[in-house]
């Protein structure tokens, strides 16, 4: 509730001061920016289809192209048409740090707006709702979480569903076996070769593995979900300047459908660099979040 | 700073910081420990091979230390955790029974003991060649049979030439322990990167590995220091310091 009225306030602020303040006060990322004439985009190699590396090595993605729209607007506030724009990968553990210490100014991946990490960072509107649920195989004959009692379940290390995953066992009584892959990729691995009964991790995800695996038709997810999480555009923590024009340019985009668009076009279309269709409609909480755009964390 | 991090507790979890990170250097011990117990023994096996007259035995020990030396230690790991069951139905079976956990402790033992016996085979080869021709001849004129002549006149030299080189060895293993996160081995620098991914604090995370790493490491080299000096031969090869 706090971000949220802050984030009204500081809208106010900046929609009265528009114009009268211009570069004279600029500070945070702004100021950096237009110092350095350089900005710098975090994105990740393989979170399809939000940042990935296509087959030749570029950056694209939905939060990729949701932050070159952002790289616009920058342009267009500092009037430096001939801003460059530095491309950066970041990994999952590094991603926090590299923001911090201005490696990049903003990250586009897919990640999770928590409380925890509202600590140390900020983040941007909220451009994508995830369900944490569980993938099986579908001869498994596991249905449901209990059925998981005893077996080896296969995470992420360093993502929240390792948390989640903690948590669900102490709840539910049931005893799993944590196993570990370093990447999604091989915690999707473990579970293919059977090494592992199942899978935790945020349904896009795990419908962009399965959909890039030898047999899509092998897998099912389980109804059972674990937790609802927002992504969004991670920023450096305390920049009301910056953060206030990505929220004006993505509610924008939001409302002029822009949004909408660009979910078609990576989520229900075949993308690079394989023309897989990931065949994943807009959420019923997604297009809530689209409708009263928020940066609320969980 | 914000020291007392390591006093706090993980999340949804029963137990502080520093315990999760004492239970890592458990398993960075264990791991250490049984792989330099295989890279010993299949180490000297090997390098006493590539001294026996024996073409196709030496041709199998280069061919091995060969192998084992130029391909990347964590190419190594991915291959014996995903390749290997994969390839061998009885090896796949065998670990869909087993424990994920002791697979994985397993597989960075095998892993990080054939890795590190090619290395030893080197020094044990070398420690052998470095001894004059004579010792061997003599062993021979004495009547000593071949497995005498090594057991009882050259690789007790030999080995006591080898602890220096021996030395960085076994340190090194213990540092290459930490590779083992990627196959998802709960060792202490996987849960030095899960400390500072849950808590953002990097730095102190970061700050105690090293301090870990630097003491198991040191202590390796005293023991390794001391054995070397209980074994020395007087008056051979520095003794008598």
């Amino acid at each position: 509730m706090k971000t949220l009225l802050r984030f009204a306030a500081v809208s106010v602020v900046t929609a009265l001061c528009a114009g009268a303040a211009q570069a004279e006060d600029l500070s945070g990322t702004l100021k950096k920016v237009k110092e350095t004439g350089v900005i710098t985009v975090g994105h990740r190699d393989s979170s399809i289809p939000f940042s990935y590396l296509d087959d030749k090595q570029n950056a694209i993605g939905y939060s990729v192209d949701l932050c070159l729209k952002i790289v616009d607007a920058v342009k267009n506030e500092l009037k430096m048409p001939g801003l460059k724009v530095q491309m950066q990968p970041v990994t999952s553990s590094n991603r926090i740090p590299l923001l911090q210490n201005g490696t990049v100014d903003m990250e586009c991946g897919s990640t999770t707006n928590s409380v925890e990490r509202q600590k140390q960072v900020s983040f941007g509107l909220t451009t994508f709702v995830t369900n944490v649920k569980v993938v099986v195989k579908k001869n498994s004959g596991i249905n449901s979480l209990t059925d998981l009692n005893g077996k080896p379940v296969a995470t992420t290390s360093g993502t929240t569903s390792v948390q989640l995953l903690r948590a669900n066992e102490k709840a539910k009584g049931i005893d799993f076996k944590e196993i570990y892959g370093k990447d999604h990729a091989e915690s999707f691995l473990l579970l293919e070769s059977g090494r592992a009964a199942a899978f935790v991790m945020d349904d896009i995800l795990i419908a962009g593995l399965v959909a890039n695996s030898k047999n899509p038709g092998d897998y099912r997810m389980l109804d059972d979900v674990l937790r609802t999480e927002p992504y969004g555009i991670m920023l450096r923590k305390d920049d009301p300047q910056f953060k206030a024009l990505v929220d004006g340019t993505l509610s924008s985009l939001m409302k002029s459908g822009e949004v909408a668009r660009l979910y078609a076009r990576w989520f229900t279309q075949p993308i690079p660099p394989r023309g897989v269709n990931l065949n994943f409609p807009m959420s019923k909480e997604l297009s809530e979040a689209l409708k009263n755009p928020n940066d609320k964390g969980v | 700073m914000h020291w007392s991090i390591f006093l706090e507790q993980v999340p949804d979890g029963d137990v502080a910081w520093w315990r999760m990170l004492a239970s890592g250097l458990l398993w960075t011990l264990a791991t250490a420990a049984c792989a330099w117990v295989v890279a010993f023994s299949i180490g000297s096996v090997i390098g006493v091979m590539r001294t026996l007259r024996r073409p196709w035995l030496i041709r199998f020990g280069n061919a091995y230390v060969e192998l084992f030396r130029n391909v990347p230690l964590i190419v190594q790991f991915f291959i014996w955790y995903f390749v290997v069951p994969g390839l061998v139905p009885a090896v796949q079976d065998a670990v869909s029974e087993m424990d994920p956990t002791l697979f994985q402790f397993i597989t960075a033992v095998v892993c990080l003991g054939l890795f590190t016996a090619a290395r030893i085979a080197e020094q044990v080869r070398a420690g052998i060649n470095s001894l004059a021709r004579g010792q061997r001849l003599a062993a021979y004129a004495l009547g000593l049979r071949e497995s005498q002549t090594y057991r009882h006149v050259l690789l007790p030299m030999a080995y006591r030439i080898i602890i220096p080189p021996l030395t960085s060895e076994l340190m090194n293993l213990v540092k290459n322990t930490a590779v083992a996160y990627s196959i998802g081995l709960t060792e202490l620098f996987f849960r030095t990167r899960e400390m500072g991914e849950i808590t953002f604090r990097y730095f102190e995370a970061f700050a105690a590995a090293t301090v870990i790493y630097a003491a198991v490491a040191f202590s390796a080299n005293r023991v390794m220091t001391w054995i070397e000096r209980r074994t020395a031969v007087p008056g051979y090869l520095g003794a008598h310091r």
